[in-house]
């Protein structure tokens, strides 16, 4: 394959490039050839800016937009240093290639909580070498000494002459130099845009219907499939008769593929009824009898052995055995699926050695790898056009790649382009859900009301088990995402034990907005507030007596929550508080919910919220996504529950998996 | 063939009859903007106007739509109380991932033509069908009442 380095393509570009400039403009040759290379060393800036003629500058960003609100604050990160006009600034999902990858996990995907972290140094770093380039660039038109000229708000400015050009007019000049290898980042107290609220770049585009996200791609040919799938996981088709679902009028085409039967047809209407019309015979394989009540009965089971240790510090059994006090817990929460507002969808256009694919993924390595191992071709040859996602949450990073790996498959049966969609039915019955987890927790208390020790067992799948990521993350038996939030308790506790099971069972599971935080953090903090109660104690200051100096950013976000929540402060009549808090991905939350008991359900009137997440780029960005934490959660805690009877999963939509709706969020 | 008209041009589809208006948009009209949630009328990610009420486009028959107007979210920069809605939106940074705010847009532009100054209650109950996964709700609710105020003056 032919190679170009990035310098002679730099060169090359800026003399044929029609004034495109630090002009990331791969033809897709080099792009594959990047992608088949793992970067090294530094990125240089061409691969996420572009400036044009007219001063716009677009901002390849190398993470996936699903909500959290990147695509405005990784563009801040590079425009802070760049010091182009915000106004002109424009963000685009990049291409998938070894130039994206993230900087720690070493491929291009996102999740975990950390976009904005990941791209703290690499994107102000790409930005302050391009505003370089541009005053070199500019001083070199002016032939005046570059020391001389700064860059503000979009223009390079000679500061003696008060001479003054924009970006655009000097960008093809500075696409010919060499790019800088050390540049200077500027100190926080020098921060234009960073720290200060930005209104979203992508918020015009998203209440016009001009956003495009997955769903909404259109090619030419394309047709549109919808899959029927086996009612169990693990089914396998048997036998189709497919006469029906042809004779429905609009259907092209139907397709086996691994994962059921494809029906395609030239719009969605028709690919449903066709799939309505099928008549397929499956064999439902080995999980036929599931049931969420026996996994619960073998999970409680399970919780009687300690299970692999995932902590061990002194001794808890001797402990407990010598308490004051003991209390003891069992909690369980159930399935959950994500349900992203955008039903999962593909489209796939194959070529004999290529393959496109447009969808909205959190996963672009692992879908290319993917994608290209069904294809049968190199995964070099595989670009994905990553959409807007409608909502992730973990749904859109699948290790097994599914939804994108189906859509390949369906793509290469049939001969045709195709998007495959799923049916809200289709997403919600799945798989791919948060585990069910089970947890016997039991904990000694002093004379005085101290912690003396914590017994912790944890059961449910591991999330990693069977994927690529086992081998880095599942360590003498224990999946650190499974005990993440309970393993490293805060609390000053002499004897802690937290052991876990993970049984396999044949429901999909994956992590689900906060993987093991979501489970852990809630059984743990009730868990604290059972013990506050048995020692007597305010559960604010019960958890302060138990935080030490270790724990500063903790003891800051209690602090506060409890100050801005009026913790103590009388309440209306049958109304209370309760308070937690958290440490996931880097940020420690505590808050305060208001909650009264209303027709025999609890009803949240409140949620305070104290976010010690570090420097935020974009802080109403981060009161966003605060925001957006708290009603998700309320929808698990309140409403979500995905069960199995004989296999099958019980919900279907939103009738039977209800979410949170405007007339329960806070007024 | 079926004779729709929508945003104001009168166009003909050969669609069966039971096809929902959500279809007829999205794959034959080109009208992405109008947006599949969940095919039940559950969601509201796909709430036009039909003569003017918010509807959900996801089980109403093109044949049931036949002689009306219906307008969508394309049409509404064009519209005064829509582009209101729309410059709220954006100022109080509700959308999120954005999905299902099309169908809120005109779920709040149909309340606000009958209900030029709505409450809290109002709010709620005009706009509880529209769900939104990224929790955009208080964001919603603000909205709404800065649109009611601007159109107001």
């Amino acid at each position: 394959m032919r190679t170009v380095s990035r310098r002679s393509f730099l060169r090359s570009s800026a003399v044929t490039g029609a004034g495109l400039v630090i002009g990331f403009h791969f033809p897709t040759g080099v792009r594959a050839a990047a992608a088949a290379e793992p970067a090294k060393g530094p990125v240089p800036p061409n691969a996420f800016i572009r400036i044009a003629p007219d001063d716009t500058v677009t901002i390849f960003v190398p993470h996936s937009e699903m909500g959290q609100g990147i695509m405005t604050a990784l563009p801040m990160l590079v425009a802070e240093e760049l010091a182009c006009d915000w106004r002109k600034v424009r963000a685009r999902h990049a291409p998938n290639g070894a130039d994206y990858v993230h900087t720690r996990f070493g491929m291009q995907m996102t999740g975990g909580s950390t976009s904005v972290a990941d791209r703290w140094v690499q994107l102000r770093t790409v930005g302050a070498q391009a505003r370089t380039m541009l005053v070199q660039a500019a001083a070199d038109a002016w032939k005046v000494d570059p020391a001389t000229c700064r860059a503000e708000n979009g223009f390079v400015i000679h500061e003696p002459s008060g001479r003054r050009v924009s970006f655009g007019k000097v960008a093809d000049r500075a696409a010919r130099l060499p790019v800088p290898q050390a540049v200077a980042l500027k100190e926080p107290s020098a921060f234009r845009l960073l720290g200060k609220p930005q209104h979203r770049l992508d918020g015009r585009d998203k209440v016009t219907g001009r956003a495009t996200f997955g769903i909404d791609v259109k090619l030419e040919g394309l047709l549109t499939a919808v899959v029927a799938r086996p009612p169990v996981f693990g089914g396998r088709v048997v036998r189709v008769d497919a006469a029906r679902a042809r004779a429905v009028p609009g259907v092209v085409d139907v397709v086996q593929v691994p994962s059921g039967v494809a029906v395609l047809a030239k719009d969605f209407w028709s690919a449903k009824k066709g799939r309505d019309a099928l008549d397929v015979e499956w064999d439902l394989g080995p999980n036929a009898s599931l049931s969420t009540e026996a996994l619960l009965a073998q999970y409680r089971e399970l919780g009687k052995t300690p299970g692999a240790p995932a902590r061990t510090q002194g001794d808890a059994e001797a402990a407990l055995a010598t308490a004051a006090k003991v209390v003891s817990a069992e909690y369980d929460v159930p399935y959950l699926a994500h349900a992203p507002m955008e039903p999962l969808n593909c489209t796939v256009r194959l070529a004999a050695d290529r393959c496109e694919i447009w969808t909205g993924t959190q996963f672009q390595t692992v879908d290319a790898a993917a994608a290209a191992a069904v294809a049968g071709i190199d995964p070099a040859r595989v670009t994905i056009h990553t959409t807007y996602l409608g909502g992730g949450f973990g749904r859109r990073a699948n290790p097994a790649s599914d939804f994108v790996v189906e859509a390949v498959h369906v793509a290469k049966a049939a001969k045709r382009p195709v998007k495959v969609v799923w049916t809200r039915e289709d997403d919600i019955r799945g798989g791919y859900y948060r585990p069910l987890w089970y947890d016997r927790i039991r904990a000694g208390l002093d004379a005085d009301g101290r912690i003396v020790a914590i017994s912790h067992t944890i059961v449910g799948q591991s999330i990693l088990a069977g994927t690529p990521f086992e081998r880095f993350l599942v360590k003498d038996g224990v999946d650190v995402t499974s005990v993440e939030g309970a393993a490293n308790l805060p609390y000053e506790v002499p004897n802690v034990f937290v052991g876990l099971h993970s049984p396999r069972v044949g429901v999909p599971v994956l992590w689900w907005r906060s993987v093991g935080h979501s489970h852990n953090g809630f059984v743990v903090e009730t868990f604290v507030d059972e013990l506050a109660a048995a020692a007597g104690k305010d559960p604010v200051e019960f958890r302060l007596a138990h935080l030490s100096e270790k724990h500063p950013r903790h003891v800051a976000a209690l602090r506060l929550v409890a100050e801005k929540a009026g913790w103590g402060t009388p309440l209306p009549a049958g109304r209370a508080r309760g308070v937690a808090l958290h440490e996931s991905f880097g940020s420690v939350v505590a808050q305060v919910a208001e909650v009264s008991i209303e027709n025999g359900r609890p009803k949240v009137h409140r949620v305070v919220s104290a976010v010690h997440c570090g420097f935020a780029v974009n802080p109403d960005g981060v009161a966003q996504q605060i925001e957006s934490g708290v009603i998700y959660g309320l929808s698990a805690a309140l409403h979500g529950e995905i069960t199995l009877r004989d296999g099958r999963v019980e919900q279907s939509n939103f009738h039977d998996y209800p979410v949170l709706r405007l007339d329960e969020a806070e007024h | 063939m079926i004779r729709l008209t929508v945003n104001g041009k009168t166009v003909s589809l050969d669609v069966s009859p039971d096809t929902p208006v959500l279809w007829a948009l999205r794959d034959h009209l080109d009208l992405t903007g109008t947006k599949f949630g969940c095919g039940m009328a559950l969601c509201g990610a796909c709430t036009v106007h039909l003569d003017g009420q918010a509807i959900r486009a996801c089980v109403t028959p093109v044949s049931a739509a036949a002689g009306k107007r219906i307008t969508t979210i394309e049409a509404m920069e064009r519209d005064r109380i829509g582009r209101v809605v729309q410059d709220a939106w954006v100022e109080l940074d509700v959308a999120q991932c954005g999905y299902c705010q099309p169908g809120q847009v005109m779920s709040a532009v149909a309340l606000l033509a009958r209900n030029p100054r709505p409450t809290d209650a109002d709010i709620d109950a005009a706009l509880s069908g529209n769900i939104c996964r990224c929790g955009a709700y208080p964001r919603i609710r603000a909205a709404v009442h800065l649109a009611a105020r601007r159109l107001g003056v």
